[in-house]
């Protein structure tokens, strides 16, 4: 920093000395307070045992320490703050710009070969339609790794971690192509959907680096997440439309274009699309940053309001519930939604602040989720012999109890920290060492299921 | 005689937990009765109290509130917790533990020099 003018006042220095703090992304405006409030009061102790205001001033900043340093120390503390400052490059500087490029170019390229890669099979005859069923279990295989690969070229990770990565997709390709399925199955589907589940784990891992056995690394893991989520959604968005214009615009011309999109640029573009979108969530973090926060106090009180409407309704009725089939898939669902709420405000939350309306609204949906899915589950329970068990069944109920585990603990965690018997860490420590349970289960219903149940 | 950096930082939540047990203080004063209770052995660049601060919060050891110090500025005040008095008891036997190691092999050393 700039030595102070000697000539400056004592309130000038100080408002320089501000002005760079507030600089240091790490260094919030509160701690800006605080701080300031500290050097005041050593100057005010400075000057009492003789000092010159300019004097006590430069002696009291000394002590303070510098400034990179501190922010440093600011930044681990508050890791939430500094991960902003780690993928995003200052625009100041020239280097950190050229990297920037770099990772763009490295990330398109990387969505081009998932793209191209997605379309190697049909080399060897494979078809989408006709091969539904290979690609459906494949899928994530064709971008999951390369999403691996972008991360561990982002923030390169041990050799010994690598390793264990690199088993991990081997191990799902293993167990996606080994199995015998039956054509239709319902345990080729359920290995279709959990794999990714597992495997984003696997990426995850990747992502977090050497902080994935931290809460707080987890917890990146975890916003980035619901930020990739968002950023595919408008993606796709924006793909619709630009299919649709496509379409019709060689419709004048007498050229079908349907073939193209149909076997090119859908599934081309929705699985390069993945890459994209993640490498849009670290480049343009404070984009987006403010937009997920606002949606999740947006529908947490929606949701909170038509579970309870819906409980109050049942009372009234006081009938049960229409037991169907799919009715545990339905809460299923639910729950899955509530706890995406749940996760995401977590993660966007400051752990220091005490606690305001919405942590009360955020109690009240999982509470009201909670009880909706007990009713659901007793209504089914009473049934489940008549329905038999099914792979899909079993598949649902296990995925309810994780579930149901998952939200009871974590509301006991949030009312203690509502009633000032516990810290909010607690409740995103519970959070984020939760999350391996889902992949563990994924690969379970991966690797156990279809042999248990006979490949149908 | 200075103290090492790392002794300094695995010292410094013990310390600032029992300043925190004698009455509720801010930043600025919690720094001096270190460096009060030390006889200035113990040199802290100040700023790195406040890290340290924001950490015992988060683990709800301590308790922040603003109030208006008699300044008329605005000065944020920290109060050790249930948690944070257990913590405390936790690092003593410790730090006790530790000391009570030291102590006794040191003692051996100065025998067999004898």
């Amino acid at each position: 920093m700039a030595a102070p003018d000697h000539a400056m006042p004592l309130e000038a220095q100080i408002d320089q000395w501000r002005n760079y703090l507030r600089r240091r992304q790490a260094i919030h405006s509160v701690d800006v307070a605080e701080l300031e409030d500290h050097l005041r009061e050593q100057v005010a102790t400075l000057s009492d045992a003789g000092l010159a205001a300019d004097e006590a001033f430069l002696v009291a900043v000394k002590r303070m320490g510098d400034l990179d340093t501190l922010s440093r120390e600011f930044a681990r503390e508050h890791s939430d703050r500094l991960w902003k400052q780690l993928v995003v490059a200052p625009s100041e500087t020239e280097e950190p710009r050229t990297k920037a490029r770099t990772a763009a170019v490295v990330a398109f390229g990387l969505a081009a070969v998932a793209a191209v890669a997605l379309k190697v099979p049909a080399l060897f005859g494979a078809d989408l339609d006709d091969d539904a069923g290979f690609y459906a279990r494949n899928i994530s295989l064709f971008v999951l790794p390369l999403l691996a690969g972008y991360f561990v070229w982002k923030r390169p990770v041990e050799l010994g971690m690598l390793k264990w990565l690199a088993l991990g997709f081997v191990a799902a390709a293993v167990f996606a192509n080994v199995y015998p399925f039956e054509g239709e199955g319902s345990t080729e589907g359920l290995t279709a959907l959990h794999l990714p589940i597992a495997l984003w784990l696997v990426v995850g891992i990747a992502y977090a680096g050497g902080r994935w056995l931290e809460s707080a690394g987890r917890m990146d893991f975890v916003r980035f997440s619901g930020e990739l989520f968002i950023y595919y959604v408008l993606i796709a968005l924006g793909g619709g439309v630009l299919t649709a214009f496509l379409l019709v615009m060689f419709d004048t011309i007498g050229i079908d274009a349907e073939e193209f999109v149909g076997s090119w640029l859908l599934p081309c573009g929705a699985i390069g699309a993945v890459v994209v979108a993640s490498w849009l969530v670290e480049a343009k973090q404070s984009v987006i940053e403010n937009m997920a926060p606002v949606l999740t106090r947006l529908f947490t009180p929606l949701f909170a309001a038509v579970l309870v409407t819906f409980l109050g309704a049942l009372l009234w009725t006081g009938g049960g519930l229409e037991v169907e089939r799919d009715t545990l898939i339905q809460f299923n669902l639910l729950l899955i939604v509530v706890l995406g709420l749940l996760l995401y405000s977590i993660s966007a939350r400051d752990p220091a602040s005490p606690p305001g309306v919405f942590d009360v609204l955020q109690v009240v949906l999982v509470v009201g989720a909670l009880l909706a899915d007990a009713v659901a589950l007793w209504a089914i329970g009473a049934r489940i012999t008549e329905f038999g068990f099914s792979a899909n069944r079993v598949a649902a109920l296990g995925v309810n109890a994780i579930l149901l585990v998952n939200l009871a603990w974590s509301a006991v965690l949030y009312l203690r920290f509502l009633r000032g018997r516990g810290s909010f860490a607690r409740l995103e420590r519970w959070q984020t060492s939760y999350l391996p349970v889902y992949a563990a289960w994924a690969a379970v219903v991966v690797i156990v299921f279809p042999p248990a149940f006979g490949y149908a | 005689m200075e103290i090492s950096k790392d002794l300094i930082a695995a010292s410094s939540t013990p310390l600032v937990l029992t300043i925190l047990a004698e009455e509720d203080s801010y930043g600025y004063a919690i720094l001096q009765r270190v460096r009060e209770v030390s006889g200035g052995a113990m040199e802290w660049t100040d700023g790195m109290l406040y890290p340290v601060l924001h950490r015992l919060e988060r683990h709800g050891h301590v308790e922040a509130r603003w109030e208006i110090a008699p300044s008329g500025r605005r000065r944020k005040y920290y109060r050790l917790t249930p948690t944070g008095r257990t913590r405390l008891a936790e690092e003593q036997r410790q730090w006790q533990a530790v000391d009570a190691t030291l102590r006794g092999i040191w003692r051996e050393l100065s025998a067999q020099g004898a």
